[in-house]
């Protein structure tokens, strides 16, 4: 299939990036090889959404910053960008409100590039021939995460079924796992998952490199090195501003997460 | 208070390419000796190990110390010392011309064409001065020319690492020398397990060389949370008579970066990032490093023809 006939695809991690790692680049980059080799999609973009302070996780250190250090770690990326959009909105976010938000985005963006085209003369048309038939097609928008997130979907009241099922139907997941561990099973021992497995692509991640967040911030506190596991620059601005410490590892502490809270009073 | 050991930490190994994981070495056994409170790291060393080894897709020493050297450009720790990877022409030049006083051939030092170099196959370990095998002898096809650069093709996959008695050894030399401007107590070798475990294939180490690495310089070895690398120690003897010299460091983080998945996913055109410093994967596709084509280059074909072992 050539580049011309692929669909168009982005791809949306969301998740507290508290702070951005290696690893969480990596899974973009996984996802891309993957859908590629399929031969039928051409990723376009990733975005990385920060979960907004809301969310009120322990130890999650402020927007502002989690913003600022995805940028940095970003800045040699092409076609990675991170995202405010969640991080500005009042209360916490839904997953599925985010997966609609960044698609309308897509759909609006489109619509004024085929407005910009129609304005222009027909010289100028020509040369923009291959950009324009990459603008014809609304770009597929799915959900990049790890194998933990598809078993989050049995956690109680952490999900609501029809949210689940949306982005199962609408969007579709790209599902990072590591050698050793096998999502299939979650699959298979869940209805809903199964009926949308085909909107599941599974990438098995043969180069383990577990870089966790909570561990990083767990050796920022002790001073330990985190150098080759994070970008530089991020290790800079985390010095330079002193943002992981035992106090910023303590907010949020004894808070229920913001959707336990939200879907416990609604029942 | 109590004086701190100064320690040099030392990383052998073919960096065919380096990854970030090597990198974490250095950085995971920096905490684990300052945490004990008793040494405090003043340096690490990458030495690429050279040409003259041979293994199955080993690319030059110059790309692969290049590599090394972008990757440690931000560190103000770790450097790369090349030294080693220039030692094959020097070591070979040297003994060539010991071992060999009454042919005039051997004062020919002349290049071959890559195509040319020639590769033996050597079925058993012998002994010499460092480890190598010094051989001459004459190929035929195109004329038949005597040449005296020599390579040795070990088929185990440890065989860089038994030169390390000697680098350490040089290592220690030029850092404590006169005119060297830091103190040195120690140089240290930094490795993962599957050195520490190489111990035990037969025919690989001499005795001598382990007893004097694990004696006189002492190991870092990290290895994997749960490792049975402690296991291991207890059931050598050798290594258990020196085991205060062997520190084991665990990693808290899972990191199988290996240089072989490195060339694999280069192989298969997928993507580096975030594996490898990106200065280093920029560096590997401008000069289209590691991929198939390159693995495919011409490499030694096989003489045959009559060699005689050294008498030292």
């Amino acid at each position: 299939m050539s580049v011309k006939s692929r669909i168009p695809l982005i791809l949306l991690a969301c998740g507290s990036f508290n702070p951005i790692t290696n690893m969480h680049m990596r899974l973009f980059e996984l996802a891309r090889d993957h859908l590629h080799r399929t031969g039928r999609y051409q990723v376009i973009e990733g975005i990385m959404s920060p979960v907004s302070d809301d969310y009120r996780k322990k130890g999650l250190v402020s927007a502002r910053h989690r913003i600022a250090m995805a940028k940095l770690a970003l800045e040699t990326s092409d076609w990675i960008r991170v995202d405010p959009w969640e991080t500005e909105q009042e209360s916490w976010t839904e997953t599925v409100k985010v997966l609609r938000h960044h698609y309308n985005e897509s759909v609006r963006l489109l619509q004024s590039k085929k407005e910009f085209m129609k304005n222009k003369q027909p010289t100028e048309r020509s040369t923009e021939n291959f950009l324009s038939s990459q603008c014809s097609v609304v770009p597929e928008l799915k959900l990049l995460c790890g194998a933990d997130f598809l078993q989050t979907f049995q956690t109680p009241n952490l999900w609501k079924k029809e949210h689940i099922q949306e982005i199962l139907e609408e969007f579709g997941l790209v599902c990072i796992s590591r050698a050793g561990s096998d999502p299939a099973q979650y699959i298979y021992e869940s209805e809903l998952l199964t009926k949308f497995q085909h909107n599941i692509f599974l990438v098995k991640e043969w180069i383990q490199n577990e870089i966790s967040s909570t561990q990083i911030r767990y050796a920022l506190c002790r001073g330990l090195s985190v150098k080759y596991l994070i970008p530089d620059s991020v290790i800079a601005y985390i010095a330079y501003h002193n943002i992981y410490t035992e106090e910023s590892e303590r907010k949020n502490e004894g808070d229920l997460l913001q959707p336990l809270k939200l879907h416990n009073t609604a029942m | 208070k109590t004086e701190k050991t100064e320690v040099v930490l030392l990383a052998c190994g073919s960096f065919n390419p380096i990854t970030n994981m090597h990198l974490r070495l250095f950085e995971l056994a920096k905490d684990y000796l300052h945490e004990t409170g008793k040494y405090k790291v003043i340096k690490g060393i990458i030495s690429p190990v050279g040409d003259a080894y041979k293994k199955k897709g080993l690319i030059s020493a110059d790309h692969r110390v290049t590599m090394a050297k972008l990757a440690t450009n931000n560190s103000d720790w770790v450097e790369v010392d090349d030294w080693e990877s220039s030692q094959s022409e020097w070591l070979e030049t040297v003994k060539v011309l010991s071992l060999n006083k009454a042919c005039s051939h051997c004062f020919d030092t002349f290049t071959l064409a890559p195509s040319y170099k020639p590769v033996l196959t050597i079925p058993s370990f012998s002994s010499s001065l460092l480890g190598w095998v010094f051989c001459r002898g004459t190929i035929t096809g195109s004329g038949e020319r005597s040449f005296t650069r020599l390579y040795l093709e070990y088929s185990s996959p440890y065989s860089s690492i038994y030169k390390i008695p000697l680098f350490c050894r040089h290592h220690h030399e030029k850092l404590s020398s006169p005119d060297a401007t830091i103190s040195l107590q120690n140089v240290k070798l930094l490795c993962g397990s599957d050195v520490l475990e190489s111990f035990a294939i037969p025919n690989l180490w001499k005795l001598e060389d382990i007893t004097e690495i694990i004696q006189n310089y002492g190991l870092v070895c990290i290895s994997r949370a749960g490792n049975s690398t402690q296991k291991f120690i207890y059931e050598s003897d050798i290594l258990w008579k020196y085991k205060n010299n062997i520190h084991l460091v665990e990693e808290w983080i899972t990191n199988d970066i290996s240089s072989t998945k490195i060339r694999r996913a280069l192989r298969r055109g997928q993507s580096i990032r975030y594996l490898v410093p990106d200065v280093v994967r920029a560096y590997i596709e401008k000069n289209d490093l590691y991929t198939c084509h390159a693995i495919c280059t011409p490499n030694a074909s096989c003489f045959s023809f009559s060699f005689t072992f050294p008498e030292l």
